[in-house]
């Protein structure tokens, strides 16, 4: 009986010993975060590998030839129709994410620290415009803006102008209105986070202490809600760089973008490896272009301290 | 001193204000313009007509297109919420190993420029072979509706008692009973919270819809090769109103139940004391 016994235990240890790891919560993490886990890796961290397996490869036809080569990077970064797009969309972006934090942070101030009660509210009704339809919003600004559109019908009914100027749609200046006023929304919420965690006491220590209001602006709140800052402007910059929709739209060709390009070498023009090497370039170049910025956003507040 | 803070103090809600407007009257031109008796949206107004609603159901394409719509978003909502309950729970509830990581690659698709997203999956479902339909887009939506999920999921299950699922183990329960009758009801308006999100944004979505739907029309999609034709604007621009009308509904719902799921954790305690 005892053997018996000591022969059960024996064989149950191993067991025991590998049941309780998987009761631990690491065990336990690890199962419930697999499912979502495996599906990124698999709808987007193996697709990206194989964008860039493709950007070395060449199209011939119908087939890919699967010889390394540089050529599309050469193309992609040297030939002067891309190199354009690239840095007109760099361009864009850029002054996207800028105006749009500059739009969002008075905002995010304001509900921060004025919101009273109705904190959630505000911000309830400040970001459904940004679930509503991306198309439908783009579509807005192609009416307003339009030859016989809202404002051109407007400024001649006021008199202020005769005839409709084509000058508002077709051109960069429509893709930035547009791709503001679709994500200026989405910038608030980092800033407002990062805002409701500065600590309301240094406020009124540098008040206390002779700072005035725009002083102690400058020196504690804006420090401090650095963080945000520095996620809105790469939530926005990051995602427009690659807009297809705002330039296709109300570009015309002056405000073509990149992802016109690439979508053109998925589509019409066949050529995936090429499509394949523009979006790795737009993706490394727009990753260095928002470090910079960040760098230099973080300099820049210090000097001011 | 004062007088710089009156000022701020005024300054802030004016602009607030004028933010609303320039964030809400473009978009409120849709629906005025599709009330508006005339076939190209210009002021001023030449009266008022319900003609360009009444045409929409009498267009099988749009239909069509519609039904797409609605399958795609109720699978891909329903997939996305499954999966954000799994992240969202092994984030907010166990600590190991490379969290981070796989947190940040869940989350990636969030801010990545979609087209890059839509032409990687591109790529592997042509190179699997793979035929471009709805199946390819919900898979798409998907993805991109796992981190709105985890989002919503995340402020539902933060905060949430762990007491009570202990207490519901020591009293016998299953683990897989215990999540069904003490976790799952707790959580019950995050995940239908997380539901609509993820129906809303699926059905607004158009660049997955557009690279993967193959010849398979949503709406968005359909909407955007009626952009072509200026005779088609007004009908266009009734479409879109309900769209609005249809998303707006929606995430009112998903933000109230989200609201009433961060009150049921935060009030545990004081339900049980």
């Amino acid at each position: 009986m005892a053997a018996a016994a000591e022969g059960i235990s024996a064989t149950r240890a191993p067991g025991a010993r590998s049941r309780s790891y998987l009761q631990s919560d690491e065990a336990k993490g690890y199962t419930l975060i697999s499912a979502p886990f495996l599906y990124a890796l698999a709808m987007l961290g193996l697709p990206v590998v194989v964008v860039i397996a493709h950007s070395f490869w060449t199209q011939t036809y119908l087939t890919v030839d699967r010889t390394l080569t540089l050529e599309n990077y050469r193309q992609a970064i040297f030939e002067p129709i891309y190199q354009d797009l690239l840095f007109r969309s760099l361009w864009i972006s850029f002054t996207v994410s800028v105006l749009t934090v500059a739009l969002a942070y008075p905002i995010a101030y304001f509900i921060s620290f004025h919101g009273g009660r109705h904190k959630n509210l505000w911000l309830f009704v400040i970001t459904v415009p940004f679930w509503t339809s991306y198309l439908l919003r783009v579509m807005a600004w192609k009416v307003v803006l339009g030859y016989n559109g809202v404002l051109n019908s407007a400024l001649m009914g006021t008199g202020l102008t005769s005839e409709p100027s084509t000058a508002f749609l077709y051109n960069s200046t429509a893709v930035m209105i547009t791709l503001t006023h679709a994500w200026v929304a989405f910038a608030i919420l980092p800033i407002f986070v990062s805002l409701e965690k500065v600590d309301r006491t240094l406020v009124e220590a540098a008040t206390d202490l002779g700072d005035g209001p725009i002083r102690s602006f400058l020196r504690v709140t804006l420090p401090l809600s650095l963080p945000g800052v520095i996620a809105a402007l790469l939530i926005v910059m990051i995602p427009t760089v690659g807009d297809y929709v705002t330039p296709k739209m109300v570009g015309g060709t002056d405000g073509v973008m990149i992802a016109n390009a690439i979508q053109a070498q998925f589509g019409r023009a066949m050529n995936k490896p090429l499509g394949a090497a523009l979006s790795v370039t737009t993706m490394i170049a727009v990753c260095l272009m928002a470090g910079g910025t960040v760098l230099a956003l973080r300099a820049a507040v210090r000097a001011f301290r | 001193m004062s007088a710089v803070r009156r000022l701020a103090a005024n300054w802030l809600p004016a602009y607030a204000v004028l933010f609303i407007l320039f964030l809400y009257l473009p978009v409120l031109l849709l629906p005025l313009f599709s009330l508006n008796n005339s076939a190209s949206p210009r002021f001023p107004l030449s009266g008022f007509t319900l003609k360009w609603y009444a045409g929409l159901p009498k267009t099988p394409a749009l239909l069509d297109a519609a039904w797409n719509s609605l399958i795609v978003g109720v699978s891909a909502a329903v997939l996305a919420t499954v999966l954000g309950i799994c992240a969202a729970r092994a984030l907010t509830r166990y600590r190991f190993r490379g969290q981070r990581a796989m947190q940040g690659l869940i989350m990636a698709p969030l801010v990545m420029p979609e087209i890059i997203v839509a032409v990687s999956i591109l790529i592997i479902v042509l190179a699997l072979g793979m035929p471009l339909t709805l199946l390819t887009v919900t898979l798409g939506h998907v993805l991109v509706c796992v981190p709105y999920s985890i989002s919503v999921l995340i402020s539902g299950f933060e905060g949430f008692d762990r007491s009570l699922e202990e207490a519901s183990a020591d009293l016998g329960e299953t683990s897989f009973g215990t999540f069904r009758r003490v976790t799952l009801p707790m959580m019950a308006p995050a995940i239908i919270s997380s539901l609509l999100v993820g129906f809303t944004i699926s059905l607004d979505d158009f660049m997955m819809a557009f690279f993967l739907g193959g010849n398979d029309v949503t709406l968005p999609v359909y909407i955007w090769g009626q952009l072509r034709f200026a005779a088609r604007l007004p009908g266009v621009l009734a479409l879109g109103t309900l769209l609005l009308v249809a998303s707006i509904v929606l995430l009112t719902i998903a933000e109230l139940m989200r609201r009433r799921a961060q009150e049921r954790t935060q009030t545990t305690g004081g339900l049980l004391a």
